[in-house]
């Protein structure tokens, strides 16, 4: 059989291959001429077959057959075998493989080799896809070998121990002692990966963590040496002694000084010098700054360093590298809550990045002047924003229009200058606004009383101008619906007020109606608007042809309304001007904490408490009198859970709002007794809050139909599914014999649907 | 949410030209052989529409890539979210540099035709998920040792 060809044979014919299919024909000719060549236990040429065979594995063909050739080639004595044996084990072998195991006494052997590059290539294919099994037997000889004076090989062992350490926790101990000089190496590649091993065993065990902190002081004196030292040739980048190593010990150091006062108060000054001496011109400079910038921020420092560390982080966002502005918008995201003032400093660069070309600095950019607008520079910062809002990517402008809006409620300066601002982002994302805030803003707009005109007569002029926006066209006419009589009466003061017709804006509503460019939820708030108007146009008559037309229309929920409509003009007109008036103030939704009630359909059982979920362990009431009768919430028992059902109207976003004759058509949730036990009773009354029906307002009636006081009565909620309280104290107080007390419990519609 | 908490600095380190072809992957990691394709691709995908406007830092799945390209190749290192960005990219650079003198103004055909020894140069230069030795002097000295051995 003639010998197997060369390596470089192979891969150049390979790569004269034109397409696909023809590279697949050769690699499949080569690969059965391997194959027949394994089958003859051929050692001489096994070392070319499995070399060509991890080439073609790195093309991204099979190569499973070629396994048990790594081994052989492992255990051979030749040292060219062994190389390309081991780099086939990492390639082929992972431990998924069955044969993985069989090279753990190979690898053993070779540990112990003779020959320092033999020890080197099992530590290294130890080290990088061990298995734990293999870790496990193999840990005796990795100890062992931590203690060699060969630096070469300390550097791989130590690493080795690492993985070791990964792989199998429990081993950890066992490599204790041999760390007992670790740092007192002089040889810097040694020290790099001691430092590393003693990362990975203060990261993984707090005992150990304790246990080096005493390590401190060395690792201050090295990295002190590291920076005043002279130039050093071997370890120099770019004219900084071993950065890498400078890194990885300033990274120990955040682990060792993160919760201990005194490691903190020891490194404080070398990080201060480190801070203040780096060259910043290349890249490596900055590396280390923003590695002690993390250090720094991580332990418990003092706020001088605090503040020189942010202002590094000032200097970064200066910088024309985008890398470095990139790390430091993202540390100064991280530190914007806790170091407040100091991070405003540099709210104007920040604001800055806004304009970057890359996509993820100026998200990092947006997200952070969010977090830095106050009372303070709100009209500055919001003038910024909206202007990122009109020239950003699609996919920033959900965010930042909710962004916009929050900061606005909470630092609007004035009622005018918070209108102003919600009518820009309407108009310029309209489209990209969220579902949730229309009701929120029509909640606002309502409430800005002296406002309405303006509001009313800015919103209608977006409208005529564009209708495509449909959070934009759901706000303006439910605005419209509620306020067109301020419209055609002409009485805005903040602008000049424009003269419109009743017809002009019946026209532009049923042209809502008709268009295209309306979804089914803004045609129902166009409709209930032309309806509400009934009460303050006089153009009475045209309306009353809108909504019976509508009447028969495909789109069920518009019929609905139009229907109930025409019975209000037909049967209950009396009653049409009291239902139709304009809404009063809304409060702003008290709920207590964002709880949830249990929600399941159709199941209204007045009287069986079922808990769906494992209760929560309730407080124990304090001491009664009538003990007895209130242990089902004194701790042993289970609280009862409410399940109701609300009534489960499609939820269009603020078309509840509208829906006032919702109520009058539905049956809404029947009072139920919750409790009824020796004289105790409790009973639920459901009613949607009004003004506001996206709040379901539960009443708790508890009344003591016996001849004793009840005192101390404490009445909790327990809901299963919640972020921070998981009991809800809602009723606390005395309950005299022969009375009731209620008390109200508010809970957010929009949360339950 | 595999790859979290493990404790692993590099998860994978990835030579790749433009075209897509992988010219080394060096797994730290375990991954099955169709998992490792995926990953490839989707680095691949992530890198190349990349450009000069951009950073060399992509969040990627639970972690990042941090990359840089050199003439027609992308060198990726897939690190933890809460590495140092600016650090590992030198480490790179570093990488490279060895390749550099070690095949004398190394080019894309060095790579291909001496696959096994970049491998070589690799596991000098990290081990364990890990950055080993970083002076360039002493792994170009153990490059030489290494090579007059066979």
């Amino acid at each position: 059989m003639p010998a197997p060809i060369r390596l470089r044979e192979l891969i150049r014919t390979i790569r004269t291959a034109r397409t696909q299919a023809e590279e697949r024909e050769m690699i499949q000719k080569e690969c059965a001429a391997i194959r027949s060549s394994f089958r003859e236990e051929d050692n001489t040429y096994r070392c070319r077959n499995v070399a060509k065979l991890l080439y073609m594995h790195m093309l991204g063909y099979p190569a499973h057959f070629g396994q048990l050739e790594c081994l052989k080639l492992i255990a051979s004595q030749k040292f060219t075998d062994k190389r390309i044996g081991y780099l086939g084990a990492m390639l082929l072998l992972d431990e998924r493989q069955d044969v993985h195991l069989l090279m753990t006494n190979c690898i053993k052997n070779d540990l112990n080799h003779s020959t320092q590059y033999v020890q080197g290539l099992a530590l290294c294919t130890l080290g990088c896809m061990g298995s734990s099994e293999m870790c496990r037997d193999l840990a005796g000889e990795v100890e062992k070998l931590l203690k060699t004076s060969n630096s070469y090989l300390r550097k791989k062992v130590t690493l080795c121990a690492v993985h070791v350490i990964r792989k199998v926790p429990e081993l950890m101990e066992m490599f204790l002692p041999a760390t007992k000089n670790l740092l007192s190496e002089k040889n810097h590649g040694v020290l790099h990966t001691s430092v590393v091993l003693l990362t990975e065993m203060c990261e993984r065990s707090p005992d150990m963590l304790s246990h080096f902190r005493k390590l401190v002081p060395q690792l201050v004196r090295i990295l002190k040496n590291l920076i005043m030292s002279g130039y050093s040739p071997e370890h120099d980048v770019s004219g900084i002694s071993d950065p890498f190593l400078q890194v990885r010990i300033l990274r120990l150091l955040r682990i060792l000084g993160r919760s201990d006062d005194d490691s903190s108060e020891a490194m404080n000054d070398i990080l201060a010098q480190v801070a203040t001496n780096t060259e910043t011109s290349k890249n490596v400079g900055n590396a280390i700054l923003y590695e002690t910038v993390l250090t720094i921020m991580d332990i418990k420092s003092e706020s001088g360093l605090r503040v020189l560390a942010i202002n590094i982080l000032g200097r970064f966002l200066l910088n024309n590298d985008k890398n470095i502005r990139y790390v430091a918008l993202t540390s100064l995201l991280k530190t914007v809550q806790t170091d407040h003032n100091a991070v405003q400093r540099h709210r104007s660069t920040i604001v800055d990045c806004l304009k970057d070309l890359d996509v993820s600095i100026k998200r990092r950019a947006m997200e952070l002047s969010f977090a830095l607008v106050n009372g303070n520079n709100i009209r500055g910062m919001m003038k910024e924003l909206l202007y990122f809002l009109d020239s950003c990517d699609p996919e920033f402008k959900a965010d930042c229009a909710s962004g916009v809006f929050l900061a606005a409620e909470k630092y609007a300066p004035s009622k005018r200058w918070h209108i102003d601002t919600i009518m820009r982002v309407l108009t310029t994302a309209g489209s990209y606004v969220r579902d949730d805030s229309v009701p929120n803003l029509i909640q606002l707009i309502t409430n800005s009383v002296e406002m309405h005109a303006y509001t009313v007569q800015r919103l209608y002029k977006a409208l005529l101008d564009d209708i495509s926006q449909q959070p934009l066209v759901q706000v303006s006419s439910w605005c419209i619906g509620e306020y067109g009589d301020l419209l055609v009466s002409g009485q805005c003061e903040e602008e000049e007020p424009i003269q419109v017709t009743e017809d002009e804006v019946l026209d532009v509503l049923e042209g809502l109606l008709v268009s295209n460019l309306s979804t089914p939820v803004t045609r129902g708030y166009a409709l209930t608007a032309i309806m509400k108007l009934s009460t303050r146009f006089s153009s009475v008559n045209r309306i009353k042809k809108v909504v019976s037309i509508y009447g028969s229309s495909i789109d069920v929920e518009l019929q609905q309304r139009a229907v109930e409509y025409n019975a209000l003009f037909k049967k209950y007109d009396h009653m049409r001007p009291a239902l139709l008036e304009r809404m009063p103030i809304m409060e702003k939704t008290a709920t207590n904490g964002p709880t949830e009630i249990v929600q399941t359909n159709g199941e209204t059982e007045p009287s069986v408490l079922d808990t769906k979920h494992p209760p929560p362990v309730t407080q124990p009431a304090n001491q009664v009198r009538a003990n007895d009768l209130l242990d089902l919430l004194g701790g042993n028992d289970v609280v009862p859970v409410i399940q109701t059902t609300l009534p489960t109207k499609p939820a269009s976003a603020g078309g509840e709002l509208l829906d006032l004759l919702g109520d009058l058509s539905l049956t809404g949730i029947p009072p139920m007794t919750a409790y009824n036990k020796n004289g105790l009773k409790i009973e639920f009354t459901f009613e949607r809050a009004n003004p506001n029906p996206n709040i379901a307002v539960i009443t708790i009636h508890a009344s003591n139909s016996t001849e004793a006081d009840m005192t101390d009565f404490v009445f909790q909620a327990a809901v299963p599914k919640v972020s921070r309280h998981s009991l809800e104290l809602i009723l606390k107080c005395l309950i005299m014999k022969h009375s009731r007390v209620n008390s109200l419990f508010n809970q957010n519609c929009a949360t339950v649907f | 949410q595999r790859f979290k908490g493990l404790g692993i600095t590099i998860r994978f380190i990835l030579i790749q030209n433009r075209a897509g072809k992988t010219r080394l992957a060096k797994w730290y990691m375990q991954f099955d052989d169709d998992e490792k394709q995926k990953l490839i691709e989707e680095v691949h995908a992530v890198v190349t529409v990349r450009d000069a406007k951009h950073t060399n830092f992509v969040e990627f799945r639970n972690f990042k890539i941090i990359y840089r390209r050199y003439a027609g190749l992308y060198f990726c290192i897939c690190v933890d979210v809460t590495d140092n960005n600016l650090a590992y990219l030198e480490g790179i650079h570093n990488f490279v540099e060895v390749l550099n003198e070690y095949f004398h103004n190394v080019c894309e055909l060095d790579l291909v035709f001496n696959f096994y020894k970049v491998y070589t140069v690799v596991d000098e230069m990290f081990l364990a998920g890990e950055i080993r030795e970083t002076s360039q002097t002493k792994v170009l000295k153990q490059l030489l040792m290494l090579q007059s051995l066979e």
